[in-house]
């Protein structure tokens, strides 16, 4: 391995009996001198880590049982038995106790409503309404208040639901928000422009946690006496806003992208402003920016987990509740691990389904 | 508004109608809509805004800026003391918010370059761990990521009595790190001068080495002039200043180690949080930014005769600068902004302080509005520089 | 002619307006308007500290604070369990209570003048007086306040707690290094993970903690300096002095009653009592409910419902182990005196 150029070289050529394997590990591992030593250091390093990460999480590790048995174990394995203990907390965090298969419910019919906007051949007009379906549904689950269903107050909605809710609306409502903002920002109309130029490097130079503070101890006093917005509507309406301007940014992109020659042929056609930008603009530019905007709904998604510190109970809060009971204290890190794990799967496939409809709608464009 | 309506009203001549099948009279009418509407709901936001607070005689003003501030500040570069004013106490926030800011955007670039390259190793396990880093860091949650290095922080090293001292000097402790400082001299301040006064002489060999290149085409060794000049100045002073070798050690006295510079739990879990996580956006710029480079350049370069310095320095970072520029801008001004997530973890950013100011005065407009008009500053100083750079480095097409 | 019809006419008015305006000569009150057509009083509370203000797993509030919204919602609407929790932090408590999102606070809120001035809410008692201690570990080996000389200790931010730490230290001229964290559970974890030296909170608290929150309680002593005043008090908004006066004399009445030596389990069989303060308390005669805008058995329905101030600090602040102290009654020596009802 002296000249690992050289073994490579006479290893295609002289030795054709070694199997593929060897030589793509020779050439993706051991190709020089060089790269051989990184290569044995990475991997004594990541078998010491697997080593102790196995010992950690699995052999050492407690699954089931009381804290106290945790407790011994503290430092060389993990205590997964705090979600046993406190899963219902953390999935539901203070909803009333024998009513929680209503967000169960409600998380599963979110689950469907992702899957099935998912699916490209879904793209049609009965999207909307399937959506408007599973938010009434939602609603009147979370609720109640009908159909026998016992009343619940928003401040006692907690855990994935909610931070599911807050995504969720957060991005279906900035939307809308967004693609005014982009049109405005490139409208010829300068009142309209610098309006909305100016709403969106306001809302982008700030930090989120700036606008939740906002809508948290600001709101109450921009509204008239006697009229209260709920603490969850209130950290809803900000990062709405929030998100809005960020996807706006998102969505101009794509409108500069189009090239000038379909603005000019919807022009052509006698298509008002409107018609244009819906039925010709709108439909190319968001498809040309959908794998950013699912990277902003990414970033949202993390995002929703600032809402913790204005108080309200999303999944990260009531994980950390869990964990300030006495009987769990000192067992953050797991529990955060474990919360870890659901907020990864979640951006974790969003970025996968980017990326795959990224490579189709670069199929379709390079066909 | 006026401009462009006149100049679109020129052309259809003189015969305006007041219609909204015209275009010019639409655009005015559609703005005056607009606007209207927007300072109507402006307006009614504000005075029922003023009605409450009058109403409900809640204080307002700034005045509470110059009254005493009361509580105590953890950590600062500037000496604070309860007895100083809010708005000193305000500006040891921005402090702390820039000095973890400044020191993270430097770590974080160097760290996401590191993996950026990493991902187009040609060594597969190279790749592989950065992509799998890379993952991670982009998936989860920041807020998240620090309450994890926060706990470890707290957990993971001993009591103060019990402090780990991997170096004679240096302690680890639940505490933060100490490192020994050279102790306090009056040189210390004329070195700094000196660092500064070889900056920028080194700004004007760079231009002078420039100039006699384009006229005789002799070369320069600029950059090691330029180091030469930033630290041989400094060294020289310290030298004329009677060469103080006295350290400040830190020591263990009553509850906790006195002396030496500390990096407290908060503060380096803050900066490795949003370190790593920035870096793994930043990696992902840079690799965008060297694909971008075509294979071509290098070739051309090469077949030039450049060797592998000068080829990366003029051929490939110039052409890769102009992509990583704006998406890296606004990385920056991301962990900026997210150093706000300080006040979850107890280190005193301008967030956490001016939300105990707002605690303390009660005076919640004011509180928030120091917070947002301190980070749009920020945020638009730096894209304003970062703009500037970005022409500096730009094609210039002809 | 006319004149002489207009001044009899007037006179009628006067006289059907003055005979209604007898039984109800009522300031406007928005805020118990409000209560009374929705049904329930919101009510900002803790939501973190046991023995104050705490939901258990069902989402069941309880502690002397919430005890103090259950009575006014007795009082108002006679059903002690219609009220509605808003769990509050430190931060928004305030503009919560300004903005109208929450009816009163009773969230330990420390009554001091800038708050009530400035602040445009008023404090309507106070129903526990409480002061500020130190929690430290036993191996430090301290003993007192005054050896934490350098420490680094824990504090919230953004309550009467942080001043009074800075005020003490440079009072005495020592040093500390304050860490700075907002959640409870945070600070007490930095105490316990060793970050700090010292927690400081109000003594109630410390003993809450030492109690419930702590391992081996017997670890940990609060240290015997009290260094401030902290009376805990309810709080409503200015500019409806009806309810406020609502909210003061709900609270009076808890004290009353344990005064009274009315309870929740005797009170009925003490509404045909012939004493004179207890025939005024249970509403028999004196009418006092009315005055306020209230049925007359406004004070019966408190303690009914929710017992009198005794009740309530023993089912709450006794399992801290927090002896009555200060808070008995100033004829055992406390400092709980109310006004009398009449």
């Amino acid at each position: 391995m002296a000249n690992g150029h050289a073994a490579v070289m006479g290893g295609n050529a002289g030795r054709p009996t070694e199997s593929k394997a060897v030589q793509w590990i020779r050439a993706n591992l051991f190709s020089s001198w060089w790269n051989t030593a990184l290569s044995l250091v990475l991997l004594y390093l990541l078998g010491k880590f697997l080593f102790w990460f196995v010992g950690w999480g699995v052999t050492n590790a407690i699954w089931y049982g009381a804290a106290t048995e945790c407790r011994a174990v503290k430092g060389i394995g993990a205590c997964w038995a705090v979600f046993p203990e406190k899963w219902r907390f953390i999935l539901f965090a203070t909803y009333p106790y024998e009513d929680q298969w209503r967000p169960a419910l409600s998380c599963l019919i979110f689950f469907f409503l992702y899957a099935y906007s998912a699916l490209r051949r879904n793209w049609n007009t009965r999207l909307p309404a399937v959506w408007i379906g599973g938010l009434l549904a939602i609603a009147v689950l979370m609720w109640g208040g009908i159909l026998g269903l016992a009343f619940v107050p928003q401040e006692r909605w907690g855990g994935l639901v909610l931070t599911l809710i807050l995504s969720t609306f957060g991005i279906a409502l900035a939307f809308p928000l967004a693609i005014l903002l982009a049109l405005g920002r490139r409208s010829h109309m300068p009142a309209i422009k610098s309006l909305c130029v100016v709403y969106i490097e306001l809302i982008r130079g700030v930090p989120l946690i700036s606008l939740l503070f906002m809508a948290s101890v600001m709101f109450p006093l921009f509204l008239p006496e006697g009229i209260t917005i709920d603490k969850l509507l209130r950290a809803q309406i900000a990062i709405i806003g929030f998100a809005g301007a960020y996807l706006a940014e998102v969505v101009r992109g794509g409108l500069q992208a189009l090239p000038k020659g379909q603005y000019e042929a919807a022009d052509a056609l006698g298509l008002s402003y409107w018609q244009a930008t819906r039925m010709i603009i709108l439909p190319q530019a968001l498809r040309l920016v959908i794998p950013p905007m699912v990277n902003t709904f990414i970033g949202l998604f993390k995002d929703t987990s600032l809402v913790l510190i204005i108080g309200l109970l999303d999944i990260l809060n009531a994980a950390k509740t869990a964990v300030s009971d006495p009987a769990w204290r000192g067992f953050g890190p797991d529990v955060y691990f474990g919360v870890s794990l659901i907020y990864f799967v979640f951006c974790f496939a969003m970025s996968k389904y980017s990326q795959r409809i990224e490579g189709e709608l670069n199929k379709s464009k390079h066909r | 508004m006026a401009v462009s309506s006149a100049g679109s009203g020129g052309r259809r001549g003189s015969s305006m109608r007041l219609s909204l099948n015209d275009p010019t009279f639409r655009a005015i009418f559609w703005q005056i809509a607009v606007i209207g509407g927007f300072v109507l709901i402006v307006w009614w936001l504000i005075s029922n805004t003023l009605h409450n607070l009058e109403v409900r005689a809640i204080a307002t003003g700034w005045n509470f800026l110059s009254r005493e501030a009361g509580f105590a500040i953890g950590e600062s570069i500037i000496p604070f003391e309860p007895e100083n004013t809010y708005s000193r106490a305000l500006l040891v926030g921005i402090l702390n918010t820039l000095r973890v800011s400044i020191i993270g955007i430097v770590l974080a670039t160097i760290l996401g370059t590191f993996v950026g390259i990493g991902r187009l190793s040609k060594n597969w396990l190279v790749s592989r761990i950065c992509s799998v880093y890379v993952e991670f860091m982009r998936n989860l949650p920041l807020l998240v990521q620090l309450f994890f290095w926060w706990a470890m922080f707290q957990d993971a090293f001993p009591g103060p009595r019990q402090a780990l001292q991997p170096v004679p000097g240096v302690f680890f402790s639940n505490r933060g790190i100490k490192i020994p400082i050279p102790a306090e001299h009056w040189v210390h301040g004329w070195m700094a001068a000196a660092c500064i006064v070889g900056i920028v002489a080194g700004v004007f060999v760079r231009r002078w080495a420039r100039a006699r290149q384009a006229t005789t085409g002799q070369q320069f060794p600029v950059f090691w002039a330029s180091v030469g000049l930033a630290l041989g100045l400094p060294f020289v002073v310290w030298l004329f200043g009677g060469a103080p070798v006295a350290m400040d050690w830190p020591a263990l006295r009553g509850f906790n180690f006195q002396g030496g510079l500390t990096l407290t739990p908060e503060y380096a879990a803050l900066l490795v949080g949003l370190v790593t996580y920035t870096g793994g956006f930043i990696a992902e710029i840079v690799r965008a930014g060297i694909l971008a480079v075509p294979h071509g350049q290098t070739e051309a370069a090469a077949a030039l005769g450049l060797r592998k310095g000068p080829m990366l320095q003029l051929v490939i970072l110039p052409q890769a600068l102009r992509v990583i520029i704006p998406p890296m801008t606004s990385q920056f001004l991301n962990l900026t902004k997210n150093s706000s997530l300080a006040v979850a973890i107890g280190y005193p950013d301008l967030v956490s302080i001016a939300n105990t100011t707002l605690n303390q005065t009660g005076q919640a407009i004011e509180g928030i509005a120091v917070i947002m008009g301190a980070y749009l500053t920020v945020s638009l100083s730096i894209s304003v520089f970062m703009n500037w750079y970005n022409k500096r480095i730009a094609f210039k097409e002809r | 002619m006319k004149t002489l019809a207009s001044i009899f006419a007037t006179a009628v008015a006067a006289v059907a307006l003055a005979v209604p305006a007898h039984a109800q000569q009522l300031a406007p009150s928005p805020t118990i308007d409000a209560i009374k057509a929705r049904g329930f009083v919101q009510c900002g509370a803790n939501g973190t500290v046991a023995g104050f203000g705490l939901p258990n797993a069902q989402g069941v509030w309880s502690g002397l604070d919430v005890d103090v919204c259950r009575a006014v919602a007795a009082a108002v609407l006679g059903d002690a369990s219609k009220v509605r929790y808003t769990a509050l932090t430190a931060q928004q408590r305030f503009t919560a209570l300004q903005s109208g999102e929450v009816d009163l606070l009773v969230r330990n809120t420390t009554w001091t003048l800038s708050r009530d001035v400035s602040l445009g809410l008023t404090f309507t008692g106070v129903n526990f007086y409480d002061g500020q201690g130190f929690i430290v570990k036993k191996s430090a080996g301290i003993k007192s306040a005054k050896e934490l000389d350098g420490a680094t200790i824990c504090v919230q931010p953004g309550t009467t707690t942080e001043l009074n730490l800075a005020d003490y230290f440079r009072a005495n001229k020592l040093k500390f290094t304050p860490v700075v964290i907002e959640r409870l559970e945070e600070n007490i974890a930095a105490y316990l993970a060793g970050r700090c030296d010292s927690f400081t909170t109000d003594v109630s608290g410390l003993a809450s903690i030492r109690a419930s929150n702590v391992p081996v309680p017997a670890d940990h002593v609060i240290l015997p300096e009290v260094i401030s005043k902290e009376p805990l008090g309810p709080s409503v908004r200015k500019g409806d002095q009806r309810w406020a006066d609502v909210v003061r004399w709900t609270f009076y009445a808890m004290l009353d009653a344990e005064e009274l030596g009315l309870t929740s389990a005797n009170i009925d069989s003490m509404l045909s009592s012939t004493n004179p303060a207890i025939q005024r308390f249970v509403g028999a005669t004196g009418g006092f409910g009315a005055m306020m805008g209230l049925d007359n058995k406004w004070s019966y329905n408190i303690i009914k419902q929710v017992g009198n101030y005794a009740e309530s600090y023993q089912r709450n602040i006794v399992p801290l182990g927090i002896e009555r102290g200060v808070n008995r009654l100033w004829t055992q020596g406390g400092l709980m005196y109310n006004p009398p009802i009449r």
